[in-house]
C-alpha cells in the first residue's frame, strides 16, 4: 500500500515536472517566434524606411518586395505566438504587459490597424517615393499604438 | 526664566512666520498676460509641444487631433501615486470656467486657482519657462476641445506628501525659471525652448534627487522609470549615438534606427512630435546633439 502510493506520488511528481519543462519550452519558444515575426517587420521597414529618410535611393522593384514581405507576416495567425503565461510578469523574456490578455479586442482592433496599414504600403511602395512616405507614417502610428498601450519598458 | 519662555515664543512666532512665509502659494504678478491676445492656431502647437494630451486623456485612450482631456491615467512615484485630473472644457469637471491668468499660475507656478499648490508631477517645473503668451494662445485653444463630464480623481499620497503645503517649500528650494543648457543660434534656442520648457522632456529623462527635484548636473541622462520596471534612457550623445537624421525621423515616426518603434509613454510623445513641423524636430534634434 505504502509501495504503491509512493509511486503514484513519484509518477504525478514527474508528470508535473514534465508538464511544467514542456510548459515552459513552449512559452519560450512562443515568445521567440513572436519576437521573430518583430525581426521580420524591422528588416523589411529598414529597406522602406531608408528610402523614405534619404538613407537610400528609391526603388520601385525593392521597395514593393520589402512591403509585400511586411504585408505578408502581418496576415500571421497570432493565436499561438501569444499563450496565456507568456506576459512579462510570468515570464523575464517577455516585455508583453498581462493587459494584452485582459483586453483581447482592443488587441485585435490594434493588430487589424497594422494589417490595414501595411496593406495601404503594398499598395504604395511601388509607386514612387511620395505614396511611400505617405504610407511610412501609419505603419509607425500601428506599431506605436500598440507599443504604447501594451509593451513594458526597456531595461 | 519668564524671560526665556518669552523670547522662545518670540523665536517660535518668527519661525512659523518663516514656514507660512515659504511655503505660500506664490502667484504671478495680476498684470502678466496684460495686453496680449489669444490666437488658437498657435495654441494648438504649444498644446502638442506641451504633451497635454499624454497624461490628461483617458487611460488606453486612441491618439486624436481634438482629445477629450478626461483624466484618469495614474502615474505612480515613490511618493505615492497621483492621477491626472480632467482638464477639458466641462466648466464643473474640466477647467472651462478658468480663465487664462488662472492656467498661466497652474502652468508656471504650480498654483491652482483657489491657492492650493498642485503636486510637481504637473510638470510645472519645466513649463515656468514657457512664455506667458504660448500659455494664452494655449488657453484658447483648449476651450476648443470636447469637455467630459467625468470628475477627477483623488491623488493617492501618504503622509507627509499629503500636506500641500509643503509642496511651497519644495518649490523655494527647487523651482526657478533658469535655461539649464546654454543656446548659441536661434535653432538650438527654439530646441531648448522645446526641450527644457514646453516638452518637459527633462521630467522622464533626468534623475531625480531624495525630494524628487530633478537633477540639473545629470540633465537628460536617464532614470529609473518610476512605474518600478525598466529605465528611461540617456539621451545625451554620451549614450545616444543616433545620426540627425535618424533622430529627427524617430520623432515624426517613432521608428528606431533598427526599426524598432518607440513604446510606452515615448509613443505618446512621438504622437506630439510627429504634430510639429519638421524645423521644430530638427530643432529638439540640434539640441540633443549639443548636450554635453
Amino acid at each position: 500500500m505504502k509501495r504503491t502510493f509512493a509511486l503514484t506520488t513519484l509518477t504525478a511528481a514527474l508528470t508535473l515536472v514534465g508538464a511544467t519543462a514542456f510548459a515552459d519550452g513552449h512559452i519560450d519558444n512562443a515568445i521567440k517566434a513572436r519576437q521573430a515575426q518583430m525581426q521580420l517587420y524591422a528588416f523589411s521597414l529598414g529597406t522602406l524606411g531608408a528610402m523614405a529618410k534619404g538613407d537610400m535611393d528609391y526603388d520601385a522593384a525593392a521597395a514593393s518586395a520589402a512591403a509585400d514581405n511586411l504585408a505578408a507576416v502581418t496576415m500571421l495567425h497570432p493565436g499561438a505566438f501569444w499563450p496565456q503565461g507568456s506576459d512579462s510578469a510570468s515570464n523575464d523574456k517577455s516585455r508583453a504587459k498581462a493587459d494584452m490578455w485582459a483586453n483581447y479586442p482592443d488587441v485585435q482592433a490594434k493588430g487589424m490597424a497594422l494589417g490595414e496599414a501595411a496593406a495601404a504600403m503594398k499598395a504604395a511602395a511601388g509607386t514612387d517615393l511620395a505614396a511611400l512616405r505617405g504610407a511610412i507614417g501609419a505603419v509607425g502610428g500601428a506599431c506605436g499604438a500598440c507599443h504604447k498601450a501594451y509593451r513594458e519598458p526597456a531595461n | 526664566m519668564k524671560r526665556f519662555f518669552l523670547s522662545l515664543c518670540v523665536l517660535a512666532l518668527f519661525g512659523g512666520a518663516v514656514f507660512l512665509w515659504i511655503t505660500r502659494a506664490n502667484t504671478l504678478p495680476a498684470d502678466t498676460l496684460e495686453g496680449l491676445s489669444a490666437d488658437a492656431t498657435r495654441g494648438e502647437t504649444v498644446f502638442h509641444a506641451s504633451g497635454c494630451a499624454s497624461c490628461h486623456t483617458a487611460p488606453g485612450a486612441d491618439s486624436s487631433n481634438a482629445p477629450e482631456l478626461t483624466g484618469g491615467q495614474k502615474f505612480p512615484s515613490d511618493f505615492g501615486t497621483f492621477v491626472a485630473p480632467n482638464i477639458s472644457s466641462d466648466p464643473t469637471h474640466g477647467i472651462g470656467n478658468w480663465t487664462a491668468i488662472d492656467l498661466a499660475n497652474a502652468m508656471l507656478r504650480g498654483v491652482s486657482p483657489a491657492g492650493q499648490h498642485y503636486y510637481p508631477a504637473f510638470p510645472y517645473a519645466s513649463y515656468i519657462r514657457t512664455q506667458p503668451q504660448d500659455v494664452v494662445d494655449l488657453h484658447a485653444f483648449l476651450a476648443t476641445l470636447p469637455a467630459s463630464d467625468t470628475p477627477s480623481q483623488p491623488h493617492d499620497v501618504g503622509f507627509p506628501f499629503n500636506i500641500r503645503r509643503s509642496v511651497g517649500g519644495w518649490k523655494w528650494l527647487y523651482l526657478n525659471d533658469d535655461w539649464i543648457m546654454p543656446a548659441s543660434t536661434e535653432q538650438l534656442e527654439r530646441g531648448r525652448y522645446i526641450v527644457e520648457a514646453m516638452g518637459h522632456c527633462g521630467e522622464c529623462h533626468t534623475p531625480r534627487n531624495a525630494l524628487g527635484a530633478m537633477d540639473q548636473s545629470a540633465w537628460l541622462t536617464g532614470a529609473p522609470d518610476p512605474s518600478g520596471k525598466g529605465t528611461i534612457p540617456n539621451i545625451t550623445p554620451a549614450e545616444l549615438s543616433w545620426s540627425d537624421t535618424d533622430l529627427t525621423y524617430y520623432f515624426e515616426t517613432g521608428f528606431t534606427p533598427d526599426f524598432d518603434s518607440a513604446g510606452g509613454h515615448m509613443a505618446h510623445v512621438v504622437e506630439n512630435l510627429a504634430r510639429l513641423t519638421p524645423e521644430d524636430r530638427e530643432a529638439v534634434t540640434a539640441y540633443l546633439k549639443a548636450l554635453p
